[in-house]
């Protein structure tokens, strides 16, 4: 009996503790969401008079517009152009034996672990060598070098998954190295490379540290529009504009994890 | 070493090597900047000079370095101890759907980006913010409380930034542990706490240990949470270095502070491969 309490008791502090800690992590886009539909422009709690104000606001905002058009283009050729060499890159590491493999595996992975302004700093003095300063290239190489080990492990992971007893089978069947890859491994490869591609995109059109060095003007993207715009207004069309983030982010998430796995593409779950 | 004669060889490595050929420049770039003379005023840059290396000594860009050290180790540290208890749940949790709330609660951050991140914790933090008005409210407080552009505010904000890699790595270590070894110690008389203390948590130290040096390391080059956050009243090394090169357009000594800053990081993660791989030695299997 005081056995059972004991467990009780332990259960319900255990549940505090981590009830807690989950509060913390999700306040903050709590609170954002109940500021973007707050009609004042200061905050109040409970909040009072629901308004959709602020989102027109943000919505008709030029900077915000003009920032979503430069993020989706950035991102779609940045996305792209990663899945393209990420894909090509994880098959060589894991076919082929070369010269200078090693190497070209740590330059490429580095990113990983320097610093965003590090890489982002580098290619503005890169760029202003060069005088391409500030153009929509530059934006896109940037983001392409930031997001291309996200999607080199997405994809080597469902590569090494790929039984190759069924490659050498069309192989012996007659069929040419040609239709081997892309009748055999693309489809096989289909999950992790769109798993990859996703990656690619939402790093890439969120990415803030490296666009702000490498932006421009006229190049600049969502995110360092928004950085701006908190520098210099303080009115709550970017909790807004946050908010629909937060759901969107929330969704692709979802929908991610049950189409994709995203337990599995994330490694937290290796080895079972 | 065997050359492969696929068909498509070339194919599969000129895409990978011009990008790396492309960002290597970038890099190197990087470092000549680092060692050219900075014209005041002008974006052109002079001769070679070590100059830039010997300014790192002043203390007005060293103590930049030693708050930034200051504050990733809180930084760690916190997120290790709020982290922990997630990632043990997320992974030995029976209820799946707390195993789902766990898991979006701290992955979906990872996916929402710096600036939204940041700026939820200016309406949290802010002297109108969530915080104060709940707490002026209950009448717990009459005056707002100054978090917003403190060390304190800054962390808070941190720790919850870097939380969903810390639960990814820690979750992963713990998916490693047998539960045999748990169920062992306690069908051999051990409560729960001592199953934890003696079984658990030594085999997920090399989880710990990486966990703490990767955010650590992550911290070092946090810029968005203390450029808002800290609103230029807590500067931290990616601060320093904007500042330096766009409001000084000194851009050769950006390139030093930049270089500093990825020295320290490589060096702390040379140091989680060594004691990764010390501990794995110790490890029961």
């Amino acid at each position: 009996m005081r056995r059972a309490t004991r467990r009780r008791l332990w259960r319900l502090s255990a549940g505090a503790v981590l009830g807690a800690i989950l509060l913390y992590l999700t306040i903050p886009s709590l609170v954002v969401i109940m500021a973007a539909f707050n009609d004042k422009a200061i905050l109040s709690f409970p909040p009072q008079n629901p308004s959709l104000r602020w989102f027109v606001k943000a919505y008709n905002y030029d900077d915000f517009r003009k920032g979503f058009y430069n993020g989706l283009l950035v991102t779609g050729w940045a996305s792209a152009i990663a899945l393209a060499v990420g894909t090509t890159f994880a098959y060589a590491i894991d076919r082929f034996s070369f010269r200078g493999k090693a190497t070209l595996e740590t330059i490429l992975l580095s990113p990983l672990v320097i610093p965003h302004f590090t890489v982002g700093l580098a290619f503005l003095i890169l760029a202003a060598q060069l005088n391409v300063t500030r153009t929509f290239s530059l934006v896109v190489v940037t983001h392409v070098v930031l997001v291309l080990p996200f999607v080199l492990r997405c994809v080597y992971v469902s590569l090494k998954n790929i039984d190759t007893a069924l490659e050498r089978a069309a192989v012996s069947l007659g069929a040419p190295p040609l239709a081997v890859l892309l009748r055999i491994d693309l489809p096989l490869l289909a999950p992790g490379l769109a798993g990859g591609w996703l990656f690619a995109a939402i790093l890439s059109f969120n990415e803030f540290t490296a666009s702000l060095f490498v932006t421009g003007q006229r190049t600049q993207t969502l995110p360092v529009a928004m950085y701006t715009y908190i520098r210099e207004y303080a009115d709550p069309s970017l909790a807004a504009i946050s908010a629909v983030f937060i759901v969107a982010t929330a969704m692709i998430l979802v929908l991610a994890d049950r189409f994709l796995g995203l337990k599995r593409l994330l490694a937290i779950e290796a080895g079972r | 070493m065997r050359v492969q004669r696929s068909p498509f060889f070339y194919w599969f490595v000129l895409p990978s090597a011009t990008l790396a050929i492309v960002f290597a420049a970038a890099m190197i770039a990087l470092l000549q900047y680092s060692l050219r003379q900075h014209i005041p005023g002008s974006l052109v840059v002079g001769g070679f000079t070590l100059d830039n290396f010997a300014r790192m000594a002043k203390w007005v860009y060293a103590r930049v370095f030693v708050d930034t050290l200051l504050l990733s180790f809180y930084t760690a540290l916190l997120n290790l101890l709020l982290g922990y208890p997630l990632a043990y749940a997320l992974i030995r949790s029976r209820s799946a759907w707390l195993k789902g709330v766990i898991f979006i609660a701290t992955i979906a951050p990872l996916f929402t980006g710096d600036i939204v991140r940041t700026y939820s914790w200016i309406i949290v933090l802010g002297n109108n913010g969530f915080v104060n008005v709940v707490l002026k409210e209950l009448g717990i407080i009459t005056t707002s409380l100054q978090m917003l552009y403190t060390p304190f505010g800054v962390v808070v904000a941190l720790v919850q930034y870097s939380m969903p890699v810390m639960v990814i790595i820690l979750a992963a270590a713990i998916s490693h542990i047998d539960v045999d070894y748990e169920k062992a110690a306690a069908s051999l008389g051990a409560n729960p706490l001592k199953v934890f203390v003696n079984v658990t948590l030594p085999l997920s130290l090399p989880g710990i240990l990486s966990g703490f040096i990767t955010i650590f390391a992550w911290t070092l080059s946090a810029f968005a949470t203390p450029q808002l956050v800290g609103g230029g009243k807590v500067n931290m090394i990616a601060n320093m270095v904007y500042n330096v090169g766009f409001s000084n357009f000194d851009f050769p000594f950006a390139a030093v502070l930049s270089l500093t800053a990825l020295g320290l990081t490589m060096g702390l993660l040379t140091l989680l491969r060594l004691s990764v791989r010390r501990f794995e030695h110790v490890g029961l299997h």
